[in-house]
């Protein structure tokens, strides 16, 4: 079963071709820039109807997210976790799948970046990388038996991921909770002992609370820009993602390139989480800590015409957001949330070109090729 | 059966760079059936799809009853009386008959809550039973349609025309899906109707089903009505004349063939289809190095699924298939390209090309984890890109860059990239499903000359078409397949339209049935 | 059986039913072919807006009227905007034909957002406060049947409403004309198209509808227990509905029985936090409810599908007398105290929901044409 829908083209998504060079049109990147504009519009209405001025409230959300070093290092840290999730939902895109299983998988990687950190001691070269490690295979195993279950049984990928979200979600309550294993002792509300210090990132300026965690996500856009565009992997994945009968008459193993995508976008989901443990203080597991990455990682990726240097831009805008919006509340006396109001209504925008295209007159570019991102419940894979 | 109950005066529809009906002059009698013959392409569903009102015709109008009719769509063809049983069954597979009968003009029973009613199942059922059994129509209402067979869920379609009082039954390649015993069965169902005062356009490309059903044949070619006529008054190969014309031959240049060891060998292979019946059945057959192969035959006679069996898309039950004597039966398409095959899909842009790519990419679309264009891991752009520039020259694919998607090339380009990218490789055989369908004739004239090419190099070339023309300007043996089968092989020498269409129509399955098999 | 046990039931039919109304949404929403993923954003509008209207309502009108008027106002505006959100949905998917999935995260990201920052605007400065909550009706005579009175009809108007209109939507979709034409444009567009059905009209109006009843259920999440809105309170319930919807195979009652389990693995999450539950005591009740539940199940869908099958009415049956038999022994016997992880139990639900969409146990298929606008040809 397939679908039409979500009609992005080859060169919309990524002003690239297949080998790479790069093609950039102005239209391409006109959408995503006059679409959130326009959600920044949308949104000073609320602003307005809740007695604020919208201006001072994005000049404000501005200075919280760029006015100094201490402001810019924080929209870094908000846009690490964003960048390499977003990467892990894009990636699932090019695959032609839907990974809505983010949250799941990151907190996956989260619990599993505890149990190794928290589990030996070990010099830091060591204990550092195998943590790390930890995090991605987690959330790449977690996040494979989606794949598995739609290679092999046609199961749907987004009822799926929602319901191993689920159990992930449960299962680490538990872990957490009052007599739960992983639950630090003597604490009075559910969190884990804090990994040992041979396993945290490093600061990259002692003392400036900026990670090495940002080296990571830069490295894993790249990896992942190389993986999509420059290696055969990535051909095969593209292929699968755009047209699957084509990649079945050109001998691809369909079902394999199916799991694998899901396990690599899970992977860096779990890196994601692993990464949030291992360098930010108090360095451990708790509830409430890092929810609603799932959506948000939809939403950068889409932004970023699910291109790794797209989603660079997305992550940060998105990051900034995050960041800022406690020096807007201070200043303008605007609630932090108007970030999440902003971020659905620039995903709407981008989502729905059309709106943007007929608002600013931004032709189309001409008849080129889907991708299809849902495909119905349950159907089969063809 | 002399009043006309429609007719169609002058009708004429374009499609952007094709004439598909040209000043078409029709009329159906009643109680009449009236074949509409012609080939794939020569305008019949086209035609019908205005009369239902699915298209708008650029001139020309429709008389129902002599009284001209407006027909903007669907429900005002209902109104006027025409419905049309089409190709693919407008039928929801999870529902009952009678559910499928009833949607749209649903009866309720109870208190009168309109929308909100109870259906009334029990009053319906009872109207299709009665129904089908004026017509002969024998269908349980209370089935689910889609555990029905398809020859019922035709029954059911024609059901559900007559349920809602059509005089004009429109039938558009009714028999294509029905099987021989079915297909008797429908005729019997026709004939019955007309008995009832009922009129048929019957859509057919089939002459001996024309022969057997038809009051009166109107013939059509490229768009025109090329005459109308009476089964007593032509006989079975001057129908055939008609149908496919005198057509000139594209002539295409090509030397003595000097076939040399056989490539590819098929033997006794059965194929399932849907319902696990065989539609391809014990087929054999043999291609050898430097000839061309083709096989002729109706759209959905088993070609399609021959092709896939072959190139490991499908998987066979029984029989073998080898290429140079190595035994690659259901063997996958990636270990299939390593034995020396290479195959140009049927379906284009469903299967041959990934659309949104660039060219550059189609071209390396099963070698790019190959020499010189990978390392096994990285790939390598410039090989690629170098790749596509030497191919799009040497192939005349007419694109302003390598780099934008091949969507926006021409159908003809498209194809040519496909075939260039099967041609580069060193190949051993070459299967090829329609190569030139819907291309313009600067592209058909190059293919067709690239595919003799390959065959002087010494490729073994397996040709399927249903264009005629093509398999009979092309191939150095051709084979007819109907129903599955392979009903004749006939070296290009011997053979002649007339006999092809004769064993294509499935004229003569009998006398072939003891063929010797090279 | 004892005050905990009829207790716990009772609980699971209030868990259950914010699930069944979600499910009710995503049933008319995908039986028409669209795909609603924003359940639970219009879960969370409705239980929003109704809590701001019945508080509103009572705050303005003072103590001229009952409370029960503005819980009802209150419902009604809680009702409305959920319809309003899933008008966007619809909007989205079937004019901008954007990808549905898409258009239900960017659903579930506005009205988190929304909620969330209109709460800290209207409901924290102000300490507004919310007017109660609907009182439990206990049905004459119903109620007075030993166990299941208590538990099925001494609850709250909503929880019979729903009771109601799963009966009615059970009816509806599988009965009337209306019912038929939405399934057809769920499963087979053209063909509904070709005998003059608007499949688009037909789209909108079931996701609306859906939207309705995602309201109520965001409603009666304000108005069963705590009376005011917490962010984020519907806490992944519309994605659970989905499960529900599945598991519950598209069918209202389907859905009603799926949403029992769901709401008893909740209910019993929220009773063993208390601590006073033996584990292998709830262990053994678990089991004996499960087997007890899949033998009524059957008996009912038997009786439905006018099954005569004898074999199958023993089998019932019998799965019946033996989960009632060990819910009585249960009762006498003395379990030692051991700590299980008794929390694993509220997998189960999420498991069952994944087997049935792999077919390893009875394949759940959706409508064939959901997820794709609907293109003439």
């Amino acid at each position: 079963m397939r679908l039409e829908v979500f009609r992005i083209t080859e060169s919309e998504i990524a002003p690239r071709t297949a080998t790479g060079k790069a093609v950039s049109h102005l239209s391409n990147l006109g959408v995503p820039v006059f679409a959130i504009f326009t959600a920044l519009v949308v949104a000073s209405l609320a602003i307005f109807l809740s007695g604020s001025n919208p201006i001072e409230a994005y000049l404000a959300l501005a200075a919280g997210a760029f006015g100094d070093l201490d402001s810019l290092i924080t929209t870094m840290i908000k846009t690490i976790p964003l960048l390499i999730a977003g990467l892990g939902v894009a990636l699932a895109f090019r695959g032609g799948l839907f990974n809505i299983g983010v949250e799941g998988q990151l907190f996956v990687g989260s619990i599993a970046a505890v149990i190794v950190g928290t589990g030996f001691h070990a010099p830091i070269y060591i204990h550092i990388p195998v943590t790390l490690l930890a995090g991605i295979f987690s959330g790449a195993l977690w996040a494979a038996i989606a794949g598995f279950l739609k290679a092999k049984y046609g199961a749907n990928e987004v009822i799926t991921t929602i319901m191993t979200n689920y159990i992930a979600i449960r299962i680490i309550t538990w872990s957490i909770g009052a007599y739960g294993p992983l639950r630090k002792a003597a604490s009075v509300v559910p969190e884990t002992n804090s990994i040992f210090e041979s396993a945290r990132l490093p600061e990259l300026i002692p003392g400036a609370r900026l990670h090495a965690g940002i080296l990571i996500a830069l490295l894993a856009a790249l990896l992942i820009f190389l993986l999509l565009f420059r290696t055969t992997l990535g051909i095969e994945i593209r292929t699968v993602g755009m047209n699957l009968h084509a990649a079945r008459y050109a001998g691809i193993n369909v079902n394999r390139t199916i799991v694998l995508t899901m396990a690599l976008s899970g992977g860096l989901a779990g890196l994601a989480g692993a990464v949030q443990v291992m360098g930010l203080s108090p360095y451990n597991f708790t509830t409430g800590f890092n929810v609603g990455y799932g959506f948000d990682s939809i939403a950068v990726a889409v932004l970023g015409s699910i291109h790794p240097l797209g989603i660079l831009l997305s992550s940060l805008l998105f990051g900034a957001m995050d960041a800022g919006a406690r020096l807007m509340q201070l200043r303008a006396r605007v609630p932090i949330e108007i970030i999440t109001i902003l971020q659905g209504l620039i995903l709407m925008f981008v989502a729905a070109n059309q709106i943007i295209r007929s608002l600013y007159h931004i032709r189309a570019p001409k008849g080129q090729g889907e991708v299809n991102l849902t495909q119905s419940w349950g159907g089969s894979t063809d | 059966m002399t009043t006309p109950v429609l007719q169609l005066e002058n009708i004429t529809k374009h499609f952007p760079g094709v004439l598909a009906n040209a000043s078409i002059c029709f009329d159906l009698l009643s109680q009449e059936i009236h074949a509409v013959l012609g080939e794939n392409g020569a305008g019949k569903t086209t035609l019908m799809n205005i009369v239902y009102g699915l298209y708008k015709p650029d001139s020309g109008r429709i008389l129902v009853n002599n009284e001209p009719a407006d027909i903007e769509d669907p429900n005002d063809a209902l109104r006027a009386g025409i419905g049309m049983v089409h190709q693919h069954f407008k039928l929801v597979p999870v529902m009952t008959v009678t559910e499928n009968l009833m949607l749209g003009h649903e009866k309720t029973r109870g208190l009168p809550l309109g929308m909100l009613g109870r259906l009334d199942r029990k009053q319906v059922s009872q109207e299709i039973r009665s129904l089908g059994e004026r017509y002969g129509l024998r269908v349980d209402p209370d089935a689910t349609v889609e555990d029905l067979s398809v020859g019922e869920a035709q029954r059911v379609e024609i059901l559900k025309v007559l349920y809602k009082g059509a005089d004009i039954l429109i039938l558009d390649e009714p028999t294509a899906v029905l099987t021989p015993q079915e297909t008797e069965e429908l005729f019997e169902i026709m004939r019955a109707l007309v008995g009832q005062g009922k009129s048929i356009i019957f859509i057919t490309h089939k002459l001996k089903e024309v022969r057997a059903v038809a009051n009166r044949i109107t013939v059509l070619r490229q768009g025109k009505v090329v005459g109308t006529t009476t089964p007593d008054a032509v006989n079975m190969a001057e129908l055939a004349a008609m149908m496919v014309g005198r057509a000139v031959l594209l002539t295409v240049d090509r030397g003595q063939s000097h076939p040399k060891g056989v490539v590819l060998s098929v033997e006794k292979l059965t194929v399932p289809g849907k319902s696990n019946q065989p539609v391809v059945n014990d087929v054999s057959f043999g291609v050898r190095a430097g000839e061309i192969y083709g096989i002729a035959g109706v759209q959905g006679n088993g070609q399609t699924e021959l092709v896939e069996a072959i190139t490991g898309l499908k998987k066979s039950v029984s029989g073998n298939v080898k290429i140079l004597g190595k035994d690659i039966t259901n063997l996958g398409p990636r270990l299939l390209a390593h034995a020396g095959l290479a195959h140009v899909p049927e379906d284009r842009q469903k299967h041959g090309l990934v659309l949104a790519f660039s060219v550059e990419a189609n071209l390396v679309l099963e070698t790019y984890y190959q020499q010189p264009f990978s390392d096994g891991w990285w790939i390598h752009p410039q090989e690629m890109r170098k790749n596509a520039k030497k191919l799009v020259a040497e192939f005349d694919i007419r694109t302003p860059s390598v780099s934008i998607p091949v969507s926006s090339l021409s159908g003809g380009n498209q194809q040519k990239v496909i075939i260039a990218r099967e041609l580069s490789r060193a190949i051993k055989l070459l299967v090829i499903n329609q190569p030139t369908r819907g291309l313009d004739v600067g592209s058909i004239e190059f293919i067709h000359k690239r595919i003799i090419e390959a065959r002087d190099q010494g490729v073994a070339v397996l040709l399927i078409s249903v264009e005629l023309d093509e398999i009979l300007s092309l191939s150095d043996r051709i084979g007819v397949m109907y129903n599955g089968r392979m009903v004749a092989e006939i070296p290009a020498s011997a053979a002649k339209r007339e006999t092809l269409g004769y064993y294509m129509a499935g004229l003569r399955v009998e006398q072939s049935a003891n063929k010797n098999v090279s | 059986m004892d005050v905990i046990l009829v207790g716990l039931f009772s609980l699971a039919i209030i868990k259950a039913t914010p699930l069944v109304y979600g499910a009710l949404c995503g049933i008319l929403g995908e039986r028409s072919g669209v795909i609603n993923i924003g359940i639970e954003g219009m879960m969370l509008i409705g239980a929003f807006m109704a809590f701001m209207g019945s508080a509103l309502f009572g705050k303005w009108t003072g103590a001229a009227f009952s409370p029960n008027l503005a819980l009802i106002v209150g419902l009604a505006i809680g009702v409305l905007s959920a319809a309003l959100v899933a008008a966007l949905h619809a909007v989205l998917s079937i004019h901008y034909k954007i990808d549905q999935v898409i258009s239900g995260t960017v659903i579930n990201l506005l009205a988190a957002g929304i909620t969330d920052y209109a709460a800290n605007v209207y409901i924290d400065p102000s300490h507004l406060s919310g007017v109660g909550v609907f009182p439990e009706v206990p049905i004459p005579l119903l109620s007075q049947i030993p166990i299941l009175g208590k538990i099925f009809f001494s609850q709250q108007p909503m929880v019979y409403f729903m009771f109601g209109l799963v009966i009615f939507l059970q009816y509806a979709i599988f009965n009337t004309p209306w019912g038929l034409r939405m399934r057809s444009v769920g499963e087979h567009p053209s063909a509904a198209d070709t005998v003059g059905i608007n499949v688009n009209r037909t789209r909108y109006i079931n996701v609306i509808l859906g939207g309705a009843l995602a309201g109520l259920g965001g409603a009666f999440l304000v108005l069963e227990s705590v009376g005011r809105f917490q962010k984020l309170m519907t806490a992944g319930r519309g994605f659970i509905a989905l499960a529900v919807m599945i598991f519950g195979r598209w069918t209202p009652v389907g859905a009603f029985l799926a949403a029992l389990l769901f709401g008893f693995a909740e209910a019993l999450g929220v009773r063993l936090q208390f601590g006073d539950i033996n584990h292998l005591y709830a262990l053994v009740v678990i089991i004996a409810v499960i087997v007890l539940f899949v033998g009524a199940v059957g008996l009912i869908r038997s009786w439905v599908i006018r099954s005569r099958s004898s074999r199958s009415l023993v089998v019932n049956l019998s799965l019946i007398g033996l989960g009632a038999l060990t819910l009585i022994a249960a009762k006498l016997i003395q379990f030692p105290d051991m700590a299980i992880p008794i929390e694993f139990l509220g997998l189960l639900p999420y498991i069952l929901t994944i087997l049935a969409l792999t077919g390893l146990v009875r394949k759940a298929v959706g409508p064939a044409a959901i997820g794709r606008p609907y293109e003439k040809q």
